[in-house]
């Protein structure tokens, strides 16, 4: 604590850094805590997420069902948990989607370079002025509503801003000295790529994944809220805050406990990932 | 002069790459348009679609669409018999264009002065109160907010009646929603640019050599400060649309948002299309508009280009 404060900036690590920064660290914690209940929930939830149970339907919480119960008489809680489970897999996977597609389009644009690389990223430019959310809503459908479709539907338009950030990145890389120097040296692209790009790169996409974490769940939500994505009986988080919404004059409590969680899952992964910017990228100004 | 034709030039192969994709997921859609709980006779079915020329290999259909297109011509709509797709959409757009506008002015009337007020002060309560808020902004969706104003306004207090259209008082609730999510990223955006520019020389010249401070904070700092948040307006307007499927759908709005999720339940392949064209059309424009104002604004940038 009472350490000079002269060192701190430079010789401190993005870790140390990232510990300092309470928010994100707190943030972190509650979303490791949101992931566990919700993967574990097969095994920990008070009750299977689809039984009915008419005789005890739209009950106000109780200490027999936390959250309450809902129309059909199923545990809030469990589905809450359920829902959690659909809404950060989707999270999960689109992004990796996502970073998957961005890290080849960005790395490419910027390895060919010239003109095709400004038509490239002219093309981004263009495509994310467009409509996406109609296309997604589309491609859902189409595809039968099924999860791996929404994975690939979110995710397949999640990655513009990632492929402009890594290209702008692997730009920087190619014109660096260590990797002129590997060229000079008879690497192989692939081998600049593995050994040279992505090393420098983890960086930026872990901090681009978890802030593209946040808008794709937004996107599964408002799909599902729409009555387009997840199907009954699996539950994600935006059909429940839809469920919730139809009925809120009766049932208020069908609404409010999954917006909650819904909204704070999303503000911790944006504390974490704003934290982990500061911290990593160097570049980034610290306030 | 130039510049504004190669935009609007570039458009036109954008478009035809959105009506070529949209035709194809439209036509995939599961189920047809006429398929009902009774299925039709299987002569009028095969009528109806002759008539509408769905009988027709997919490519023809596509190459007519884009040659009716060319002329304005959005085709029939298949589930409002009689209308054709202009006049359907028609019908809506007003109410989702009067709703986006009122809703971007909300917007713009509250996330600037916010975001100015916070930058005057930084780290003050004045800065951190109404910073707190948008990040909680940022992350309530539209789904969420939407239906808590109505808990609140509507049910709660009773000022505002929670659905309907066509009274004055229908429009608050759903361009409020709308209004303050845009609001946020707007605040923010505006306090962070005009963090930035507020240390650059030229602002300190300006206060060196003796202008008023508020002259220097709103006719030096803040012109130039303001150049991403217009940039943001883009964006900003693409969130709308999407955010409008929601408020429509919540509030009874009988705009452009529900007609193309109905469209979509309806297998309206028509009206699907002529509503992600009207969409990106618009959006495309929006863009063009605010990267005009961004030029007017900057000299530099009417200059770079």
């Amino acid at each position: 604590m009472n350490a000079p404060v002269v060192e701190t900036l430079a010789s401190e690590s993005g870790w140390q850094r990232f510990r300092k920064d309470r928010a994100a660290v707190w943030s972190g914690w509650f979303l490791v805590a949101i992931a566990a209940v919700c993967f574990l929930s097969p095994w920990i939830s008070p009750y299977p997420y689809m039984e009915q149970n008419l005789a005890q339907s739209a009950m106000a919480p109780s200490s027999a069902h936390w959250l309450g119960t809902d129309l059909l008489g199923r545990d809030v809680l469990s589905r809450l948990l359920q829902g959690g489970m659909i809404s950060l897999f989707v999270g999960l996977i689109a992004t990796a989607v996502a970073l998957v597609l961005g890290i080849c389009y960005g790395v490419f644009a910027a390895e060919v370079g010239g003109r095709a690389e400004d038509l490239l990223m002219r093309g981004v430019d263009v495509v994310s002025t467009l409509p996406l959310t109609l296309i997604v809503i589309l491609a859902t459908v189409v595809f039968g509503q099924n999860l791996p479709m929404i994975f690939l539907a979110v995710g397949g338009v999640s990655w513009l801003t990632m492929a402009r950030i890594i290209r702008n990145q692997t730009r920087e890389l190619k014109g660096s000295q260590f990797v002129q120097a590997a060229e000079s040296l008879g690497q192989s692209r692939w081998g600049i790529f593995r050994r040279h790009y992505l090393p420098n790169l983890a960086g930026t996409i872990a901090v681009c994944a978890t802030l593209t974490v946040p808008g794709v769940m937004l996107l599964e939500a408002f799909v599902s809220f729409l009555g387009l994505g997840v199907k009954a009986p699996m539950t994600s988080w935006g059909l429940m805050i839809k469920e919730g919404a139809d009925i809120m004059e009766e049932c208020p409590w069908l609404l409010v406990s999954p917006s909650v969680v819904f909204a704070l899952t999303l503000l911790s992964l944006n504390f974490l990932g704003d934290g982990l910017r500061d911290a990593f990228d160097p570049r980034s100004s610290r306030k | 002069m130039a510049y504004v034709l190669r935009r609007l030039l570039e458009m036109v192969p954008v478009l035809l790459v959105v009506v070529v994709a949209t035709f194809f997921l439209a036509h995939a859609v599961p189920g047809g348009p006429f398929d009902k709980d009774r299925p039709l006779p299987a002569e009028v079915k095969a009528r109806l679609e002759s008539y509408y020329g769905l009988d027709q290999p997919l490519p023809k259909q596509l190459g007519n669409y884009v040659v009716n297109l060319a002329q304005g011509d959005l085709g029939p709509s298949l589930k409002y018999p009689g209308w054709t797709v202009r006049e359907v959409i028609g019908s809506r757009i007003g109410v989702s264009c009067a709703l986006g506008f009122v809703s971007l002015f909300i917007a713009v009337l509250i996330g600037v002065p916010v975001g100015v007020l916070a930058a005057s002060r930084p780290n003050s309560w004045l800065d951190r109160v109404p910073m707190g808020f948008t990040l909680v902004g940022i992350c309530v969706p539209s789904f969420v907010l939407g239906p808590i104003l109505a808990l609140v306004f509507a049910l709660g207090l009773g000022w505002l009646p929670p659905c309907g259209w066509g009274e004055p008082e229908h429009f608050i609730l759903p361009a409020l929603t709308l209004g303050l999510i845009t609001a946020a990223p707007l605040a923010r955006l505006t306090r962070g640019s005009l963090m930035e520019v507020r240390s650059l020389d030229y602002v300190r010249t300006a206060r060196a050599k003796g202008v008023p401070p508020l002259r220097v904070w709103f006719v030096h700092a803040l012109r130039n400060a303001l150049l991403p948040v217009v940039t943001y307006l883009g964006p900003a307007a693409a969130g709308l649309v999407s955010g409008s499927f929601v408020v429509e759908s919540l509030f009874d709005v009988p705009g452009m948002g529900r007609l193309f999720v109905t469209a979509i339940i309806n297998r309206d392949v028509m009206l699907i299309l002529g509503t992600t064209i009207v969409y990106a059309a618009a959006l495309l424009f929006l863009n063009l508009a605010a990267d005009l104002v961004n030029a007017a604004l900057n000299p530099k940038v009417a200059r770079g280009r």
